[in-house]
């Protein structure tokens, strides 16, 4: 079991060297980052001697070991917008994004398994087919426009939530956190939506499609036919056989609303990382957008580990046939 | 229950009061957050205007662009190339330290580190000494009849706050401190209570400031926000007092808003089509004559565009079409000499034939799509009325970055092209250097290298002549050079379009697109 994990995170070393190489290999392509640091009024001198400051005359291939041997060093390098340390910028921003999508997860799991439930079981139900349609726009309306929407209508029509922002947050040691005031959990409300619309409606109908699925099986004829209740069938084994598929796609998709929050952050200008990264492409700030690409594939690691030790968790038969269970 | 009565009475009766001692709150947002606090470091429209509110000038340059006292109060020419300047008595920064001479001279020394941005400010001074406590000389290179303009840009920094913070080198990546770049300690009329960077920066007045207050506010909130359609939501749902830009394609709707009005005016950046005047072949098609050469092809692009059509369907009739390469507010503009060619399909194909091209050619035009009010959607309009004269364009839209990259020099990857200017000092010398020009390590922008000896020879003439009646004739005579070869066409002076609530009472535009909340009256 450590050996597992110990190899698996082992293995998201290469997976972010080689994320970082893809990575540097295509900032040679996103423009020319002095431009943008300096003004138009900088002399051709001026200009050349940031460029060698920045080591940016030197080859690809240099460029990139000496960012993954600082990086080993621990020195994400200095952005070259805003001129200070990436490490402390990404820090500073990390938790706007993870609350913002630990909302967004925890609202698309909260509605979306019992509303798939719920149309798995009532398949012809009014209630079902309200349900379905309506999650038809969570999948086919783009993230910006649902965002802009959502501001149109309840900060511009009814002015009841901010259209933009985190809000007051409150600081506890280095995380910044808007749960602790009421300005910070309207401010919440909207992006969290956003975000999880997508997500709210693949797990709805991923839960509905492995519901049905499972209810056709015989081991749920055989459960009825012993006179369990029906919450019995349709919670204690349905639900949980069809939870293997659910738990992969929720983790995965957890992963991407970490990694996509992109869009909703842009909308709203909420202060995220993917606020930052976004930034960063426009002006070529190459040390925040290695850094955060190496971070998010760091994520996805991790994210796939957990999903992996679930498994042994919910499924009894892994843990038999690898014979590390009772 | 009479007490609880009471207590929920003096709770509304203390919010009441909060919210009266908070209403000369002024929210705004613009576009971008500001790149930073130091003075110094870097030239960047948003973060020059902010800069403003901490710090000042020797001379400062007002909302309609004429020049007035600021940290320096008097000064004159004792002989062409030494002024002196008296400074300002009783002024204090906003840690307490009172201003004095040392200051000035010290943040020469400050500004001029190639690190700096802001050194361009101070190019054509070559010392600067001080006489005693208040006042100063300042030596030019040459004769300089733009120093005033060139120091309305030149912020002053404490001497001994910025040695004690260990901040005298201008940090602009790894290593030392970027001290300045998150604090402040100026002469202005705001001082910095909060900056959270992307989010938000928060000003308060300067109780201590030496001029006299023209704004009731008394606390400042900036907060930038990039996407323009929640910017916009910000300013109607009530959250911002200003927001800018507005979208062209807004105006009509945020005008028509309850409560809200759309302020526009000209500013000073000329956009304009560029030509590769230097090279024998096409760049995207070596071996190809490059037409761009004959200056009876330029002239015919000139008359192929009908700017009135761009005016009024591509910019929404807010543009200013011009004929110069500099607007109404930069020194040099000559009114007379600001027509245009007319629009004339027909005159353009008889040039063309006449320089050996009856039925054009094909070439590549490059425009950015990320940096100027719908700057793909004007070369987009470009493209069909080139091909109406028989010039096949083929329109390549990229992010101002790879824009850049592609026509910059050294490689000048391109025989046509767009691209805007705003003269730095507000002076005719600037592009003149820099757009037209070659010589003297000039034409960073040049990216035609187009090279005419006499306005090489009349640029450091205009650059130092301090006669204003022999100037104005030597810039009249490169305005007539430049009309003459068409380097560039220029097309117009882009639009600046604030947006308004009705809690806003006066609000001054500024021709550098600043705002200055020094000029900002609330209800």
């Amino acid at each position: 079991m450590i050996a597992f994990v110990v190899r698996r995170l082992l293995q998201s070393l290469v997976v972010m060297l080689a994320v970082a190489f893809i990575a540097f290999s295509l900032f040679n392509f996103v423009g020319d980052p002095i431009l943008n640091m300096m003004g138009q009024d900088a002399t051709q001198a001026q200009r050349d001697a940031m460029r060698e400051l920045l080591g940016l005359n030197d080859s690809f291939v240099r460029q990139f070991v000496r960012f993954v041997g600082n990086v080993l060093r621990g020195d994400f390098g200095v952005s070259y917008r805003l001129g200070l340390p990436v490490a402390n910028l990404i820090v500073e921003r990390l938790p706007a994004t993870l609350e913002l999508s630990f909302c967004a997860a925890v609202l698309a799991l909260s509605i979306g398994v019992p509303l798939g439930v719920y149309t798995g079981l009532h398949r012809h139900g009014a209630m079902s087919r309200f349900f379905l349609v309506i999650s038809l726009i969570g999948v086919s309306l783009p993230t910006f426009l649902i965002g802009i929407l959502l501001i149109l209508f309840f900060a511009v029509v009814l002015g009841w939530l901010p259209s933009f922002g985190r809000g007051e947050v409150v600081r506890i040691g280095w995380w910044s956190t808007g749960f602790l005031t009421r300005d910070g959990w309207r401010a919440l409300i909207l992006p969290s939506v956003t975000l999880c619309l997508f997500q709210l409606t693949l797990i709805m109908r991923l839960v509905r499609a492995e519901m049905m699925e499972v209810l056709r099986t015989d081991y749920i004829k055989f459960a009825r036919a012993r006179g369990l209740t029906n919450r019995a069938v349709n919670f204690g084994h349905a639900l949980k056989n069809t939870l293997i598929p659910v738990i992969t796609i929720t983790g995965l998709q957890i992963g991407a609303i970490v990694a996509f929050a992109i869009v909703t952050e842009t909308v709203f200008q909420w202060p995220g990382m993917g606020f930052l990264f976004i930034q960063a492409i426009q002006v070529v700030d190459i040390p925040i957008m290695s850094t955060y690409l190496v971070l998010i594939a760091f994520i996805f690691v991790v994210i796939n580990l957990v999903v992996d030790l679930l498994y042994y968790a919910v499924d009894p038969r892994l843990r038999i046939g690898r014979g590390a269970g009772h | 229950m009479n007490m609880l009565k009471l207590a929920v009475l003096a709770a509304a009766v203390a919010v009441g009061l909060a919210q009266a001692a908070e209403a000369a709150t002024f929210r705004y947002s613009t576009q971008n957050d500001i790149l930073g606090l130091d003075p110094h470091a870097n030239n960047h429209g948003v973060t020059n205007a902010m800069k403003a509110n901490f710090y000042e000038p020797l001379v400062q340059r007002l909302p309609d662009g004429t020049l007035a006292p600021a940290l320096a109060t008097e000064w004159q020419l004792l002989n062409p190339t030494t002024w002196r300047f008296r400074l300002r008595a009783n002024v204090r920064f906003h840690g307490g330290e009172p201003f004095s001479a040392d200051d000035v001279v010290f943040s020469f020394d400050r500004v001029r580190q190639q690190t700096s941005d802001m050194s361009y400010t101070v190019s054509a001074i070559e010392r600067i000494t001080k006489v005693d406590d208040l006042t100063i000389d300042i030596v030019t290179r040459g004769p300089n009849p733009v120093l005033l303009q060139d120091l309305t840009l030149f912020f002053v920094m404490n001497k001994a706050w910025t040695e004690r913070n260990n901040a005298v080198p201008v940090v602009r990546t790894a290593g030392a401190t970027n001290f300045p770049n998150l604090n402040v300690n100026g002469t202005g009329p705001f001082r910095l209570q909060e900056r959270v960077i992307d989010t938000r920066t928060v000003l308060v007045p300067n109780p201590q400031w030496w001029g006299r207050a023209n704004h009731n506010i008394t606390q400042a909130v900036f907060q930038p926000i990039a996407n323009p359609a929640t910017r916009l939501a910000a300013l109607l749902s009530g959250e911002m007092d200003l927001i800018y830009p507005i979208p062209q394609q807004n105006i009509q709707q945020a005008s028509q808003a309850a409560n809200v009005r759309v302020v526009q005016g000209p500013t000073a950046r000329t956009i304009y089509l560029g030509f590769d005047v230097f090279r024998d072949d096409l760049v995207d098609q070596p071996g190809t004559r490059n037409p761009f050469k004959d200056v009876r092809v330029r002239q015919a692009v000139y008359h192929a565009i009908d700017i009135e059509t761009i005016r009024r369907v591509t910019m929404r009739g807010s543009s200013q079409p011009t004929g110069l390469f500099i607007a109404p507010a930069i020194g040099g503009f000559q009114a007379d000499m600001n027509d245009r060619l007319p629009f004339n399909a027909e005159r353009a194909r008889q040039l063309l034939t006449e320089a050996g091209y009856p039925n054009g050619f094909t070439i590549t035009f490059h425009c950015p799509n990320n940096r100027y009010i719908n700057d793909e959607a004007i070369c987009t309009a470009i493209v069909p009325m080139l091909a109406r004269v028989g010039i096949q364009a083929r329109l390549v839209a990229q992010a101002m970055t790879q824009h850049i990259n592609q026509i910059q020099g050294p490689g000048f990857n391109t025989s046509f092209y767009l691209l805007g200017w705003t003269p730095g000092n507000f002076d005719i010398s600037n592009p003149l250097r820099e757009l037209l020009t070659v010589d003297e390590g000039g034409g960073a922008f040049n990216i035609g290298r187009y090279r005419s000896a006499r306005l090489e020879a009349l640029r450091p003439m205009i650059v130092n002549e301090t006669d204003q009646a022999r100037r104005t004739a030597l810039i009249r005579e490169a305005l007539t050079i430049f009309r003459n070869d068409l380097p560039l066409i220029p097309l117009h002076q882009e639009p600046q379009v604030f947006g308004l609530r009705g809690t806003v009472e006066n609000f001054d535009m500024h021709v550098q697109e600043d705002i200055r909340l020094f000029q900002v009256r609330m209800r």
